[in-house]
């Protein structure tokens, strides 16, 4: 009886967690701009393909991701390495500074990143655009990889990078085959974090993208804003089908793997 | 391994690009566009403070649902077997990896007029407007932020060992004494670190009462639209709200230290 009820209870929850997603595909299919179903169509999807500035943000925002990302990662790795050299109060001082861009209100790094911009460009004679909303990225995205990696720093054993040392093994050399694959777990899911933040962000970019630059978030707030785009409903089909992809299949390696470590 | 040196870039990086914008948001806040010291700035955003505690209740009201909806499904979720367990989660988070204005959108077209649930009530004669109001608001929000509670709670829950609950079933505690004495006391660091994910990102959003609530803005979308016009009054709305927020996380983390002592 009451593993019935709390069954009942997880499907419904589950609903309204789907159900929007599904209506919102569903009606990506409809031949009528209004809830009124008027007949099957794919024609939003080719309006969608063929729009010319949606393909270009979402260029953009892979660019951005890419860079971001990679950059995130490299900055991060070493500055959780450095970071867990100091000592005490430093550390976590230095720590806490370096959360800030997670504990803050999105909108509160937004418009003082928005700020800098600003004053930077009127001096430096640049405007707003690519440049600093990839600085505004690899800023959100270091912190994450940070949290990831410092975790393996503190499992790993210092006496392993030290005998690397001692069998002749430049510093350079003991970080690469040593210090790297202990941390590379860490440094994996920091960049994968990073890469998934940077995609999606909005908040952020909307205050630093300049007037011109766009990505795939900030062409979604262009269509859909206070409008009905039934090309925003092909587009999420397309995410979702992408999503479930992506799970599938990191599911599947991961099954996999377990399998290969059980043998 | 000892070097502190890796650290110098993103020290550089920090002071640039985290410790001056908030200094110059904070610089904005207690000058007037000549570059002098005033409160100026902040008595034009108490225009605002109606709309600040409006927000606040949003939040507020939106965590208690989120709290009271998550909860029963994290612990129902925790008995499960742990490979249901993984797809469970799994799916929990698949609508979170949707952009969250396709989302809100989605919302849109639920609730307008002539929407589907529009529809279905004007079927059995009820007129409502469920579009452009507070309760449009909330249900964005709950829709929005409902796995950031499931998760962390789901994630102290699973800890809790089956065989505690059943040595206090043996010793003839029923349904509710199990979940005061063990189920909650142990699920305190989640609800703490669900409220906090759920409570911060609502209290500062933009854009979702722009899609649902109509004309009713939260205090995100005001610092938006100030800081279009006005540097300075918008600067000093995001002080007030950094202060309020960073006093709401101080004061949750002060009591999940105490629970954790006593």
């Amino acid at each position: 009886m009451k593993k019935l009820r709390s069954k009942i209870y997880f499907i419904i929850i589950m609903a309204f967690l789907y159900l929007p997603i599904i209506y919102l595909i569903a009606y990506s299919f409809n031949d009528g701009k209004t809830s009124v179903w008027k007949g099957f169509t794919f024609k939003w999807y080719e309006a969608l393909f063929n729009d010319t500035q949606i393909m270009n943000s979402l260029y953009n925002t892979l660019i951005v991701a890419i860079l971001a990302s990679v950059i995130a990662t490299v900055l991060g790795t070493l500055a959780a390495i450095g970071i867990y050299n100091f000592k005490g109060g430093v550390r976590s001082a230095i720590q806490n500074v370096s959360n800030i861009p997670i504990i803050n209100p999105e909108i509160v790094t937004g418009v003082s990143l928005m700020l800098l911009f600003t004053f930077a460009g009127v001096m430096m004679g640049f405007e707003m655009g690519f440049w600093t909303v990839l600085l505004a990225h690899i800023g959100f995205c270091t912190p994450y990889v940070i949290l990831n990696v410092t975790p393996r720093l503190r499992q790993m054993d210092n006496s392993l990078y030290e005998a690397a040392l001692d069998l002749g093994c430049t510093p350079i050399q003991a970080f690469f085959k040593v210090v790297f694959h202990e941390l590379l777990p860490g440094i994996l899911s920091g960049f994968l974090i990073s890469f998934t933040y940077s995609l999606d962000d909005f908040v952020i970019t909307y205050f630093t993208r300049g007037s011109r630059f766009q990505t795939l978030p900030i062409q979604i707030y262009t269509m859909t804003h206070q409008r009905i785009n039934p090309k925003a409903n092909a587009l999420s089909a397309i995410m979702f089908v992408v999503i479930i992809g992506i799970l599938l299949i990191s599911n599947f390696v991961s099954a996999r793997k377990d399998k290969e470590a059980a043998r | 391994m000892k070097t502190k040196r890796p650290a110098i870039p993103y020290l550089g990086w920090m002071l640039v690009f985290t410790i001056v914008p908030l200094v110059m948001v904070v610089y904005y806040a207690f000058t007037d566009s000549k570059g002098h010291f005033s409160l100026e700035s902040f008595r034009n955003a108490s225009v605002y403070s109606e709309v600040f505690l409006y927000s606040l209740l949003i939040a507020l009201i939106s965590t208690a649902i989120c709290l009271v909806l998550a909860y029963p499904l994290a612990f129902s979720i925790s008995r499960c077997s742990q490979r249901a367990q993984s797809m469970i989660i799994m799916f929990l988070m698949v609508p979170m990896w949707m952009n969250f204005l396709l989302r809100i959108y989605a919302w849109v077209l639920i609730l307008q007029n002539y929407g589907p649930l529009d529809m279905i009530l004007n079927f059995f004669g009820v007129d409502i407007t469920l579009i452009g109001n507070s309760g449009a608001v909330i249900v964005g929000m709950v829709y929005e932020f409902l796995p950031f509670m499931i998760l962390p709670l789901h994630t102290v829950m699973s800890k809790i060992d089956r065989s505690w609950i059943e040595a206090a079933q043996d010793l003839g505690c029923n349904g509710f004494q199990i979940f005061r004495k063990i189920i909650f006391p142990l699920s305190i660091p989640g609800i703490i670190s669900g409220v906090t994910m759920v409570f911060v990102p609502t209290a500062s959003t933009f854009l979702v009462a722009q899609y649902l609530g109509g004309t009713q803005f939260m205090i995100g979308d005001v610092i938006e639209r100030v800081f279009q016009s006005d540097h300075h009054t918008g600067s000093a709305i995001a002080v007030v709200l950094m202060v309020v927020i960073l006093g709401f996380l101080v004061v949750m983390n002060r009591f999940g230290d105490e629970e954790a002592v006593g």
